[in-house]
């Protein structure tokens, strides 16, 4: 990264990462603490022939994004959880159609109006549960404004390679937070485009079966003529009320994620090198304080790392159970109350399991005196 | 050669799924006559539909298409458009995919005066579903969730569109071959946010419910109350209240989308 550092917010970097990738589209509506991405585009895009379109309501913007993506145009919105609840339907769409696209949801606390806007992190279910109808889907969480920046370009690319929309599961503190960051310079990140069709138009069916489970998607406005739709279809991309046709497509839908595990899920570890006795699991910006945590145990003479999961789905199962299972504790600070990613941890690591739980659902941020009170160290 | 606009039909989707007496495939068969005499290509028109008995016709038709979620056909057309002006993107929608669950985009579309074509075609209930109640079921009628006659106020699908901003605005009937026709085809050509209404018979659940038992019956009743503007202008508002005014009722050339986003593209470039 060859540019100057310049002190950049998290929804800026995420903006920029968007743009990095390719994105030429962005529809949304406002929220906070989601809007600088919106209105950083709405500068941007126009200058580099792209566009930007205020919908009328987060259902209409992912619309809009999936309409656009299927003209071979790299689409996203962005949103907060009361919007990403309105999201949920055509993010549907988006799953069944196989059509890439990226939504970022900048985490805020909840219920309904909730705390507004304070961060939460409690959206984890909402991602991976909160449509209608059984689905995988992929989201990543970011703990830095580096990470913003990172994961837009990794959600767009996974998009792009498997047909399938991304979420960024990004939080307030995240969002708002202002670090030094040196923009890449164009070809020093990878940046993956849909792979296109090779049959001839005559030939060409959208949901073509393939070894790997994704299949060439063309563009409306190609030479190739072909159908979308948000019914179970079979390859050709008709409704299809089959028996065999559903069981085949909810397979496709499924198996495109697990084949490719290895390539969507990536964790990163800090003071992890020496098998420590404490491991704290993390995602997003409680990360950040659990390092903090980790070194504060280390002086008090226990050996503790950080194990942080980036992709947070499809759950990282075999570095939780790696990092996990030799540890004597594990803790899992959330912004939440029921403890969304430790009730997976703990649903891998077994109920006899020591996970401690360091939950704070009150707006205020977690801090490291927060975790060390449940180590008694 | 007569235009028939075959080559738009997919025939190997064919018998279709409509009832019998039901308008859809009227309404069809004039859209895909439009694009024929058009010389649109398969190529460069998406259709855009959302759920209903109309939003199937899709299935239908040899163009690009994208079936999507009830009520939000709007939303997605637009993401088309606003990328590829290039491409003719016609929305197919219901009165209750449409107007009702839809309402939002709709007026919102038409004040964007996206270049998009809706044709909407109204048999004033839910067919798909069983006949319940829409914005458009007239007040007092019966449906399958208005047993005793309709409590609410139904809405006038083109006045909506005409007050949202919409470019050109139409009524026709099933019955109305011709005016549905060219409507169409005038709807297409126009360049920002164009409405097609098409008034529908559906006889399995709203004719049968509401004294017209046959097709026919509705079809008969759509020739006997269809007016033209200067007729409905003369009549009385009891007249006017048993009348379907038919025929191009908003007619403008308001810059749509696309213009006036490059319009402002070029103060930031």
């Amino acid at each position: 990264m060859s540019r100057t550092p310049i002190l950049m917010q998290g929804n800026q970097a995420i903006a920029e990462g968007a743009i990095y990738a390719g994105a030429r589209f962005f529809a949304g509506y406002p929220i906070t603490p989601s809007s600088e991405i919106a209105e950083e585009c709405s500068k941007k895009l126009p200058k580099i022939g792209g566009v930007y379109m205020q919908m009328e309501d987060e259902i209409a913007s992912v619309g809009a994004i999936v309409g656009a993506s299927l003209t071979g145009v790299k689409s996203f919105t962005a949103t907060s959880g009361p919007g990403f609840s309105l999201m949920q339907e055509n993010l549907g769409m988006a799953i069944m159609g196989e059509v890439p696209c990226v939504i970022i949801n900048v985490q805020r606390s909840g219920p309904s109006t909730g705390l507004a806007t304070k961060p939460s992190q409690s959206d984890v279910m909402q991602i991976k549960w909160g449509r209608h109808g059984d689905q995988a889907i992929i989201a990543l969480a970011p703990a830095s404004v580096e990470e913003c920046f990172l994961l837009t370009v990794k959600a767009f690319n996974m998009s792009e390679k498997f047909r399938v929309p991304v979420i960024l599961a990004a939080d307030e503190i995240v969002g708002h937070m202002r670090e030094n960051f040196a923009l890449p310079e164009p070809g020093e990140v990878e940046v993956v485009d849909r792979k296109k069709p090779e049959v001839s138009p005559d030939e060409y069916r959208p949901f073509e079966p393939q070894a790997d489970y994704v299949s060439p998607l063309a563009s409306y406005g190609s030479e190739y003529v072909f159908h979308i739709t948000s019914s179970m279809c079979g390859p050709e991309g008709f409704s299809n009320n089959d028996a065999e046709i559903a069981t085949w497509k909810i397979d496709q839908l499924h198996k495109k994620l697990e084949v490719h595990r290895d390539e969507i899920v990536e964790t990163k570890t800090f003071l992890m090198d020496d098998e420590p006795e404490i491991v704290f699991i993390t995602f997003g910006a409680t990360t950040r304080v659990a390092r903090a945590a980790a070194i504060a145990a280390r002086e008090a003479g226990t050996k503790a790392g950080v194990l942080q999961l980036v992709t947070i789905w499809p759950f990282p199962e075999l570095e939780v159970i790696k990092y996990g299972s030799n540890a004597k504790t594990i803790v899992v600070p959330e912004m939440n109350y029921s403890g969304q990613i430790a009730e997976e941890i703990q649903r891998l690591l077994g109920y006899n399991a020591d996970i401690r739980r360091v939950n704070k659902y009150n707006g205020e941020v977690i801090t490291p005196q927060d975790i060390m009170k449940v180590l008694s160290l | 050669m007569a235009i028939t606009g075959e080559k738009f039909l997919k025939k190997d989707s064919l018998p279709h799924m409509w009832c019998q007496g039901c308008g859809n495939g009227v309404a069809l068969s004039s859209l895909l006559r439009s694009f024929e005499r058009l010389k649109y290509t398969p190529q460069d028109t998406v259709i855009v539909s959302g759920i209903g008995c109309w939003g199937k016709a899709d299935d239908y038709i040899a163009t690009n298409a994208l079936h999507v979620t009830h009520g939000r056909a709007l939303p997605f057309a637009t993401g088309v458009k606003a990328v590829n002006p290039d491409l003719h993107v016609v929305v197919l929608m219901g009165d209750g995919d449409g107007v009702t669950i839809g309402g939002n985009h709709f007026i919102h579309a038409a004040r964007r005066n996206i270049d998009l074509t809706a044709i909407v075609v109204n048999n004033y209930n839910y067919g798909m579903t069983g006949g319940q109640f829409s914005a458009t079921t007239p007040a007092d009628s019966i449906t399958s969730t208005t047993a005793y006659g309709n409590p609410e106020r139904d809405f006038d699908i083109c006045t909506l569109a005409e007050a949202a901003g919409a470019n050109f605005v139409g009524r026709s009937t099933i019955y109305h071959g011709r005016l549905m026709d060219n409507l169409i085809k005038e709807a297409l050509s126009k360049k920002g946010f164009s409405l097609v209404e098409i008034i529908s018979p559906c006889p399995t659940h709203f004719g049968r419910k509401n004294k017209m038992k046959t097709a026919v019956d509705m079809l008969n009743l759509y020739k006997q109350n269809g007016v033209t503007k200067d007729k409905y202008e003369k009549m009385s508002p009891s007249e006017q209240s048993n009348a379907i005014l038919i025929g191009k009722l908003v007619d403008k050339d308001a810059p749509d989308f696309n213009t006036r986003y490059e319009e402002i593209r070029q103060k930031a470039i």
